[in-house]
């Protein structure tokens, strides 16, 4: 059955807002017994914690059939001690959020003073960063400050970001900047 | 969070302000709903009236940018009708400490000020001790140098007209929220704060929080369930990113970044691990150097090495006195002293504030690498409104990322439970977890810092430890292992043995002799022989909400941390109902005999302070152990802007002076001085108080959220809210095109004309306030406005640097 973007906004709001769904004039049957369907024949379900913000509710993301597939549904996680399985707007949508003909799906470059972007390998962008990271850091590294004390560092680059990572990402970043002697290193915490 | 969100529903009064948590933390209120149900009550004070407010027991507004005037009034209000709670005050706080001569305030200026640097000497503000070097106390209170009768002096000016005056807020009002707050002094009841970005972005923001701190020490509120300060974090990691330290000045653990002026380990560690001479204080931050030199392990592994200082000296140093904060990079970005610019998962064109600077910012960079789920206002800055590719010299690499659901990870939330998330689906077409793109870049840095003979300073590069793969995908578990830490060879501790190789089963067994190794030691203890912690999802059955066995919290599993303060001194709970923890080893002879808690971890498992026969203990230590006296900070004085907070107007103010003192703004506010940094105050030009929130339906800049459909039809658009008031006086109806300015930007913005607003009488003139989301930008939707961080000032904290983005100045006019 077709619903529509606006279709399924309406029944959405209805529904939690305990309107009986018959008063819009669509037979909400066949749509909810066909997702459930869906989620019990094919689905394996993984545990995850919301993206957004950091009550850190729990949620349930319901895969198809082929393991780490596509993403079918996902819905609070009843057993979460701090949600219950309730979901805010931002949680409840979270599907289209990887389900998302808009996302960037391929590393892009832009050249200097160039107005467009171009479609680039991964192997080429990471070489040509780390290419202009060393450039940058040798060029102007510090060894001694103005006092000629020992400070082994690099004020040409910064890195900001990011509270959206994962702690074990957040370490890396960290790590890998202080290795190459950066002191701006800031993310969100700061603002 | 000192506390954790289930734990709200123990409180007896929440106090939400500087915070609209019902629409941007909307999960949060379930646990405010259930406190309520039990009888508790919801105060809300904000400039508008929210989602939040509409619960509430009680409403009030206040002017943005004055809430330690509306605060210092409770402390006043708490003192002079002793509602505190004195045992607590005297015992636990460092209240009855005798303060230095040298400490004095005069007319909104502490002691020590140098006003050529616009600095402190805090030198001024010590502790008298005795000659032993501890600090000398009044337990009665009354010595008039002790701190307490100095907050009274200090508090005794914010009388209800002179706090009205500033806030807006009307007497009648401020005594009620007063009265209702304050009944949390007695023992046994509990009130909580409930704070975000209201209270944080603002010149004062550290003294805002400072104020409530006060107010929660006075109350006896800290360390017992349904207390606590809660800082409602806002994003789903910022906790953990904070804990790993992505931030200039804190290494992984809240460890001190190096000074230039501490060339070795030594000199380090010895200016950072405090000293105590009282044999009651814990201190817990005596353990410095074995953090410092297990994260250290962590970074280079086995190059690291007694005799190079494991790796000490291969780490970047900061001049002293200088900061990097994100202001200050973006200031150094403007003034073309960078050449090149990560981002990851950050939109700085949109969410900084003075936007308008940074965007112009970005365009004297050679080179940028924008990470991130979708297009947005930084990597595609080069084509946005007013800028001219053809001119702009920066090349940008945008790299696509996976979302958290494509990937297997840890985050912490604002209750510091480290929760384990699992992979769900694989990422779309190329894109990667951030992980897998943090690996491969560092290899192939290491890569060309290896092959090239004649490289600047390899040595950190190619030492560095970066192992965390495994069949060359970025392997998260590894990562949380190191992060916990391991035993680097065979050895005993506290009587357990240990192998090489085993990880470390909690910080109390990590050593600075290079035998362990920790990534961060706050996290030692997350992933042990017993397995991954963050992964456990066992729920409590009864309790007091606690739920130990569900993921892992920092510290050591410690659910509430200062909990040693919610037992009186022979370890009985102060609230019988909600017991955090309490004592339960054998007494004989009134005196115990047995060392047993129960309950949450306890902060240190001494025996409590005294006997049940009233007899003092020599073999315990006081509460706070993280203070190196071993007491709460009532008196702060380490903060740059003083040991006790103080009302200052916001950088732009809609007034020229202020009722307390002569300093307008903050003596030591940080402002910068481009041409792109404006401040204008008391302007007839920008007559409007404004201030920027969010809504529910999106987050933050609204990368991840303006792109999604649901979301989108929900908030289409920039709005600005204004009062009826404001908009009959400007002729704006609801729903017409407005262009809301400040003396950096301006917005096109949908006018909402609400009830919400209302006019302030500030010191008898009527001032208007009004409010904008900041979750638009240019790229997306097309019609959809773009960021209200093009009007923020870039002002800042003078302690955090945090931008004074919640009370600036505006003018507004039809479109």
């Amino acid at each position: 059955m077709n619903v529509t973007r606006r279709d399924f906004f309406k029944i959405t709001g209805a529904s939690a807002a305990g309107v009986a769904v018959m008063g819009l004039g669509l037979d909400l049957k066949p749509f909810k017994s066909h997702a459930q369907t869906l989620k019990l024949r094919f689905a394996k379900e993984t545990t995850t914690i919301c993206c957004y913000c950091a009550v850190g509710c729990g949620l349930i993301c319901s895969t198809g059939e082929a393991g780490a597939g596509k993403i079918i549904n996902i819905e609070g996680d009843p057993d979460h001690p701090v949600n219950e399985g309730a979901l805010c707007a931002k949680g409840a949508a979270l599907s289209q959020l990887t389900n998302n003909d808009s996302r960037l799906t391929t590393p892009m470059y832009r050249a200097p003073y160039s107005t467009k972007w171009q479609k680039v390998s991964w192997d080429w962008a990471l070489w040509t960063i780390a290419k202009r990271v060393k450039k940058s850091r040798d060029t102007d590294f510090e060894h001694k400050n103005a006092k000629g004390q020992v400070v082994n560092r690099t004020t040409a680059i910064a890195s900001v970001g990011s509270s959206a990572l994962d702690n074990e990402e957040c370490w890396l970043i960290q790590a890998l900047m202080r290795s190459l002697g950066l002191v701006y290193i800031e993310h969100q915490a700061r603002i | 969070m000192t506390n954790h969100w289930i734990d709200i529903r123990n409180s007896d009064c929440i106090l939400i302000m500087g915070s609209n948590a019902a629409s941007n933390h909307p999960i949060s209120f379930k646990w405010v709903t259930e406190a309520m149900k039990r009888g508790g009550k919801l105060i809300s004070v904000d400039p508008r009236f929210t989602q939040t407010s509409s619960k509430a027991d009680f409403y009030t507004a206040l002017r943005s940018g004055t809430d330690i005037a509306f605060l210092g009034g409770m402390i006043k209000y708490i003192l002079d009708n002793n509602k505190y709670f004195k045992e607590y005050v005297a015992e636990y706080t460092n209240a009855a400490f005798i303060i230095a001569d040298s400490y004095d305030f005069n007319d909104g200026l502490f002691s020590g000020y140098d006003a050529e640097n616009r600095k402190y000497d805090k030198s001024k503000w010590g502790f008298v001790k005795d000659e032993k070097g501890i600090p000398k106390k009044d337990r009665t209170l009354q010595d008039p140098r002790c701190v307490f009768q100095l907050i009274k002096k200090h508090y005794s000016r914010y009388n209800l007209d002179t706090v009205s005056a500033i806030t807006g807020t009307p007497k009648e009002d401020l005594a009620k929220v007063y009265e209702m707050y304050s009944t949390t002094g007695q023992q046994g009841k509990a009130g909580t704060i409930m704070y975000a970005m209201g209270w944080t972005q603002h010149t004062v923001g550290v003294q805002n929080i400072r104020s409530m701190a006060i107010i929660q020490l006075l109350l006896g509120n800290m360390g017992v369930a349904g207390g606590g300060v809660n800082a409602l974090r806002g994003e789903s990691n910022v906790q953990g990113s904070t804990d790993h330290c992505i931030l200039f000045h804190i290494w992984p653990g809240y460890l001190k970044t190096p000074k230039a002026s501490l060339p070795t380990l030594a000199a380090y560690n010895k200016k950072y691990t405090p000293k105590t001479n009282d044999p009651l204080s814990a201190n817990w931050w005596g353990n410095y150097p074995k953090y410092s030199v297990s994260l250290l392990k962590s970074f280079f592994g086995d190059k690291a090495t007694k005799a190079n200082d494991f790796g000490y000296n291969w780490l970047p140093k900061l001049d002293d006195g200088v900061t990097y904060s994100w202001l200050d990079l973006f200031d150094a970005m403007y003034k073309e002293e960078f050449k090149g610019l990560f981002a990851w998962g950050m939109n700085p064109a949109a969410s900084g504030a003075n936007a308008n600077k940074n965007r112009e910012a970005m365009t004297k960079l050679d080179w940028m690498v924008n990470v991130n789920i979708f297009d947005n206002e930084t990597g595609s800055f080069w084509k946005g409104p007013g800028m001219d590719p053809k001119k702009i010299k920066t090349e940008v690499f945008m790299l696509p990322c996976a979302v958290s659901v494509e990937k297997e990870g840890s985050i912490t939330n604002s209750g510091r439970w480290m929760q384990w998330r699992y992979k769900a689906a694989n990422p779309p077409a190329e894109a990667l977890p951030d992980g897998q793109i943090l690996m491969k870049l560092g290899k192939a840095v290491q890569y060309l810092y290896k092959k090239d003979k004649n490289a600047v300073f390899p040595e950190p590069i190619v030492n560095l430890k970066w192992d965390y793969s495994t069949h060359g995908e970025f392997d998260a578990h590894k990562m949380a292992k190191e992060i916990n830490g391991y035993f680097l060879k065979d050895i005993t501790v506290k009587g357990k043995k240990f192998k090489k190789g085993d990880l470390v089963p909690s910080f109390a067994y990590l050593q600075a002799d290079g035998s362990t190794s920790s990534a961060n030691w706050l996290y030692c203890n997350s992933y042990t022989s017993k397995g991954n912690m963050s992964a456990r999802r066992k729920r409590e059955k009864s309790g007091i909400g606690l739920n130990p066995e569900w993921a892992w919290c920092w510290p050591v599993n410690r659910r509430i941390i200062y909990n040693r303060a919610s037992v009186d001194k022979t370890g009985k709970p102060w609230d019988k109902e909600h017991p955090v923890i309490e004592f339960k080893g054998k007494v004989e002879n009134g005196k115990y005999v047995s060392k047993k808690w129960v309950g949450d971890v306890p902060d240190g498992g001494w025996y409590p302070m005294q006997n049940p026969d009233g007899s003092d203990r020599k073999d315990t230590k006081y509460p706070f152990i993280m203070k190196p006296e071993g007491h709460a900070h009532v008196f702060g004085p380490g903060r740059a802007d003083g040991p006790f907070s103080e009302h200052y107007e916001p950088v732009e103010s809609p007034v020229s002076k202020q009722p307390f003192s002569s300093q307008l703004a903050s003596p030591v506010a940080v402002t910068y001085g481009t041409n792109m940094d404006i401040y204008k105050s008391d302007d007839p030009k920008y007559p409007y108080v404004c201030s920027t929130y969010r809504v529910c339906e999106h987050w933050q800049t609204g990368i991840m959220t303006r792109w999604q459909p649901w979301l989108l039809e929900a908030q289409p658009q920039l709005f600005v809210e204004l009062s009826k008031e404001l908009g009959a006086k400007l002729g704006i109806k609801n729903g017409e095109k407005v262009i809301v300015e400040s003396a950096r930007g301006k917005v096109e913005a949908v006018a909402m004309v609400t009830i919400r607003f209302r006019p302030f009488t500030i010191q008898g003139k009527t001032v208007h306030q009004v409010g904008l989301p900041w979750h638009f930008g240019w790229v997306h939707p097309k019609d959809g406005g773009d960021s209200a961080n093009l009007l923020t000032p870039s002002a800042g904290d003078p302690n955090t640097r945090i931008p004074e983005t919640k009370a600036f100045m505006v003018n507004m006019r039809k479109a």
